[in-house]
């Protein structure tokens, strides 16, 4: 059930933790580097700033991503929001989260009437076996969102060892 | 040198909804990962991409550096009028990429 | 080669034929097989697929004139989507010149030095592989078609040795994994059959276009076995017998794999 992949994250683990060390030891490694994986906290605070202190309902919002994931470099992901998409009546934004990524936010799309279907898709990249979130903003000012728990492996025999 | 793939169908009927395909060739390098001394390579994506039909904007996305590499996104108009479809990229490090098609709407 | 030794070779190579785990005809799968269905879409779709991206450079390459000869590929062949057509199937194919197989890389860059005199493409380089996806998509859906004949025969045996040779800290032989357990899981990911019927590819783990030589060096690294220089003849040799292996299946140029 649980994720197989662990070869990134430890190579990540090990630059990092030797990056530490030389930098303890005083030589001038970058201190750009940081955790390789973001919190449900960062994620949180991400969508709050999207969303301000609005509630968010679970609905009119589906995400689609293979639920098993055999690359997590380039995973297609598709949003689609119920919406007549009218002048009155109108998906202005969707945005999309994720929790382990070494940076939440994914993609925020701007829509409107002239969309026609409140639906897109692109190909996203996913660190880690997570939960990626969804939140689509009406024309109304509410708040709707999906959210969906993914696996992600690796093939076998990577070029970088 | 070939930079980008439109998918739009060059004609359509007035009222109808047509799928819009864009793909387009960037390493979309993330700012995280580190290269063989360990510090990381700076980020360089794309951030922006827009889409105006007939001058007047139909999407609209801002990326992350979550976005795969040769960023594909595809999403939805009505097809109102004949005219021309729009696409720009923006993004890190002065990257500009536009490209048109012009559709035929009866 | 004396004509003895090139017939007790060639009778070799039968035999091998009859003994080896060889998969049978009728199971022979295509990594496409392997994948999930989002993956397969991407390849199926000519508008999603990013390998098309070194496709379309291709097309723009090939009617680039280059060389002190200022020639362009068109001015020699023309339209490549009737002159290349069946051409990437063919390939490792016996080159006379060389007295070896080469491959379609190997004979793209022969072409720049003697016809075009120009240099030739580093290999792995982005023009090189947007002429090799640009010729190998004008054979998409062909059937592969490597010459078996006793000019091929030794190094189709060379290869088919390399394949079946426990090699690497691992003492990992690749028939172990692609002829005995394809199908079966490693890491998560299922085991494919190692049929090389969609390179040059786009491979989702490189985030970009790759031949089957990189491919294989990626292969030779996860067994922890020591991996050639590109272009040695110990890659086309098994280049050779991976392709005669997926005789009759057809290409699948530029594929998409995870």
């Amino acid at each position: 059930m649980r994720e197989d992949h662990i070869a990134p994250a430890t190579r990540r683990r090990f630059l990092i933790d030797t990056a530490a060390l030389a930098g303890a030891a005083g030589l001038d490694l970058s201190l750009a580097i940081r955790p390789a994986s973001a919190t449900p906290a960062s994620m949180r605070a991400a969508i709050r700033r999207v969303v301000g202190e609005a509630s968010v309902k679970k609905g009119r919002l589906k995400i689609d991503l293979p639920p098993l994931i055999e690359n997590g470099n380039a995973v297609p992901l598709t949003v689609a929001a119920e919406s007549p998409m009218t002048a009155d009546n109108y998906v202005k934004a969707i945005h999309v989260f994720t929790e382990k990524n070494p940076q939440p936010n994914v993609i925020s799309v701007q829509l409107g009437p002239l969309a026609g279907r409140a639906t897109f898709a692109t190909r996203i990249r996913l660190a880690d076996s997570q939960k990626v979130i969804a939140i689509a903003e009406m024309n109304d000012g509410s708040f709707w969102s999906d959210e969906i728990e993914v696996i992600v492996t690796l093939a076998a025999c990577l070029e970088g060892v | 040198m070939a930079r980008a793939l439109i998918n739009v169908p060059p004609k359509a009927k007035r009222g109808e909804l047509i799928e819009i395909k864009t793909l387009i060739s960037h390493n979309m390098e993330t700012g995280f990962r580190p290269d063989n001394t360990g510090k990381p390579v700076p980020r360089d994506i794309i951030t922006e991409f827009v889409c105006k039909y007939n001058g007047e904007e139909i999407f609209r996305a801002e990326l992350f550096p979550a976005i795969a590499a040769n960023p594909f996104l595809t999403f939805f108009t009505i097809a109102t009028e004949s005219g021309t479809l729009n696409f720009e990229w923006t993004g890190d490090n002065g990257f500009s990429a536009s490209e048109s098609v012009n559709i035929t709407v009866e | 080669m004396r004509p003895v030794a090139v017939a007790a070779v060639a009778t070799a190579f039968v035999v091998a034929n009859a003994v080896a785990a060889e998969i049978p005809s009728a199971d022979r799968k295509s990594g496409y097989d392997f994948m999930g269905r989002e993956t397969r879409a991407m390849q199926d779709d000519d508008t999603a697929n990013p390998g098309m991206l070194w496709v379309l450079d291709g097309e723009a390459l090939w009617k680039r004139k280059d060389g002190a000869a200022g020639k362009s590929c068109a001015d020699c062949h023309g339209d490549a989507q009737n002159s290349m057509k069946g051409v990437a199937a063919r390939y490792p194919a016996f080159s006379p010149p060389r007295g070896r197989p080469i491959d379609l890389e190997q004979r793209i860059n022969m072409c720049r030095v003697d016809q075009q005199q120009s240099t030739p493409l580093a290999f792995e380089s982005k023009d090189l592989l947007a002429l090799s996806a640009y010729v190998g998509r004008q054979s998409r859906g062909m059937p592969i078609d490597i010459a078996d004949d006793e000019r091929t025969r030794p190094f189709l045996q060379a290869g088919r040795d390399m394949f079946n040779q426990r090699q690497g800290q691992l003492n990992l032989s690749c028939a172990q994994c692609h002829d005995d357990n394809w199908g079966q899981k490693l890491a998560g990911a299922p085991i494919p059959q190692g049929q090389p019927t969609g390179y040059p590819l786009y491979r989702l783990e490189w985030q970009a276009l790759g031949s089957l030589q990189r491919r294989l060096r990626n292969c030779l690294v996860g067994m922890r076995a020591q991996s050639y220089a590109f272009g040695a003849p110990e890659y086309v040799d098994l280049e050779l017998f991976l392709m005669w292996r997926a005789r009759g299946m057809p290409l699948e140029t530029p594929a998409v794999r995870p």
